[in-house]
């Protein structure tokens, strides 16, 4: 049980949120969670390819994206509840 | 609080040449973010945590222009350094380093770079073939971690493959161990020259490569030559020296090397590790805009802060055992391509050139090792990129 409430607690979807005014194009993103970001062909900054990465993996590479930014472009919450 | 600065810790200890100097660690552990006495008499910071020099390093309120900023090494001016030149975006703020940024990161994306792997292949294993036929013993610092980050710019800025030979014997004779400071500086201005002509020769006859297609935006001609020159200086010694020291490295623990043979999928995690645990450029710097409230003290406008990226790599409260090589771990976060919107232009085509370069070696030479004691590699010493000068290397002939 907390087992599992605890991997439940890692992965958790989340809603992201970018800010392409601050991006420096570093690729960290894309680098560590590719099917959520990708960058611009023309001035190498971030696009947000998924808002609303599910629970799992993709949330969980999106968190450490987050962290990882160098220019602090990535804003990370945790998704509403759904609805019971 | 009044604490005599201190100096910048800049010697290695001689059986630990791949550690950073080991006043770092006592001064990350006693005073983290310590008052330093400049070469040229200012006293300003030393940030030796890794909090705290990421943190310096992302925050607005601290500027890269480097007429603001006294340089934390000896041979500086006296007093602040020069302006940056056009181009040379790592001495500046925004807006203008924005534009430089936007105008060159689009040309340095994950997907751009990957798109090189083949030929970063091509070039790796071009050279290791000429080093088995010529057989042990060779220097693997000028037969491999030289020429394929040399041959690699080529590539990038489109230098004719006519001029390549050329090209790359002036490279070598930048990084040449024997020649003196002053000739290796001319080398880099004489290949600056030539990327200088090169800029303004494509400027006529566009072409598909980095240089090439910044010819097709609002440069100036200076600005353009200016930024060849940034490239080549950014890309040339970093890369090799990374080539160089890591291949030290990994034969300093060969378990490790023998892991990164079985495993060659555990190359991405590997060389995160290795730019963690080697940290080639390891000082940056920054001066404080305003008065700034950092870890209970104040940095005062005006004063450097020097961010001690080799020391906040080993820092026990971000990474465990932070002095031991451990291929496996997980090293993201480390810094050193830096932090904030300065992080390295460049980072991920290094990635890339390492990804290949480094597992080719060691699979296509089992048994490479060492061929001089360990007393007897030769390694950079008080460099602004740490590195290996000569590392002669052999192999069982099969």
């Amino acid at each position: 049980m907390t087992g599992r409430k605890a991997a439940g607690r890692e992965a958790a979807a989340v809603v992201l949120r970018v800010d392409r005014d601050r991006c420096a194009g570093s690729g960290m993103c894309v680098l560590t969670a590719p099917g959520v970001f990708d960058q611009d062909a023309g001035d190498g900054r971030v696009l947000l390819l998924d808002a609303r990465p599910p629970a799992g993996p993709a949330a969980t590479a999106a968190r450490e994206a987050a962290g990882l930014c160098p220019a602090g472009a990535i804003a990370v919450r945790a998704a509403p509840a759904p609805d019971r | 609080m009044s604490q005599e600065p201190v100096r910048l810790p800049r010697d290695r200890a001689e059986d630990h040449p791949l550690d950073p100097p080991p006043g770092l660690a006592r001064l990350r552990e006693e005073r983290p973010l310590a008052r330093m006495r400049y070469p040229d008499g200012h006293v300003g910071r030393l940030a030796t945590g890794h909090a705290t020099v990421r943190a310096i390093a992302a925050d607005p309120r601290f500027s890269s222009r480097y007429e603001l900023m006294h340089y934390p090494f000896p041979g500086g001016p006296d007093g602040p350094l020069p302006p940056a030149p056009p181009g040379d975006m790592t001495g500046m703020d925004a807006p203008e380093h924005t534009r430089y940024r936007r105008l060159l990161a689009g040309r340095f994306t994950v997907r751009r770079m990957r798109e090189l792997t083949a030929r970063v292949e091509r070039i790796t294993t071009d050279h290791l073939d000429a080093m088995e036929r010529h057989g042990p013993v060779v220097d693997l610092i000028e037969a491999y971690a030289h020429p394929v980050p040399a041959l690699m710019i080529c590539e990038l800025l489109g230098v004719p493959e006519a001029d390549r030979e050329m090209f790359t014997r002036r490279a070598a004779a930048v990084f040449d161990a024997e020649a003196p400071v002053e000739e290796q500086t001319a080398a880099l201005t004489r290949l600056g020259e030539y990327v200088h002509e090169l800029a303004l020769a494509k400027r006529k006859h566009p072409t598909d490569d980095v240089l090439g297609e910044l010819t097709r935006t609002d440069l100036t001609d200076a600005e353009l030559a200016g930024v060849g020159s940034f490239l080549l200086a950014a890309g040339l010694d970093t890369t090799a020296n990374m080539i160089g020291l890591g291949t030290l490295a990994l034969l300093r623990h060969p378990d490790q090397a023998a892991a990164l043979r079985a495993e060659p999928e555990s190359a991405d995690r590997a060389v995160e590790e290795l730019l963690r645990y080697l940290t080639i450029a390891h000082t940056g710097a920054r001066v404080a805009l305003e008065d700034v409230e950092l870890d209970g003290q104040v940095i005062r406008a005006g004063e450097t802060v020097t961010l001690s990226l080799e020391a906040a790599n080993r820092d026990p409260a971000r990474f465990p055992d932070p002095d031991t090589l451990d291929l496996r771990r997980k090293a993201t976060g480390h810094l050193a391509f830096g932090h904030g919107p300065h992080q390295c232009l460049g980072q991920q085509l290094a990635r890339v050139e390492l990804r290949v370069a480094l597992p080719a070696l060691f699979t296509r030479f089992p048994t490479l090792r060492s061929a001089v004691p360990p007393e007897e590699v030769r390694l950079r010493r008080n460099t602004s990129v740490h590195g290996v000068r000569r590392l002669p290397v052999t192999w069982d002939e099969g």
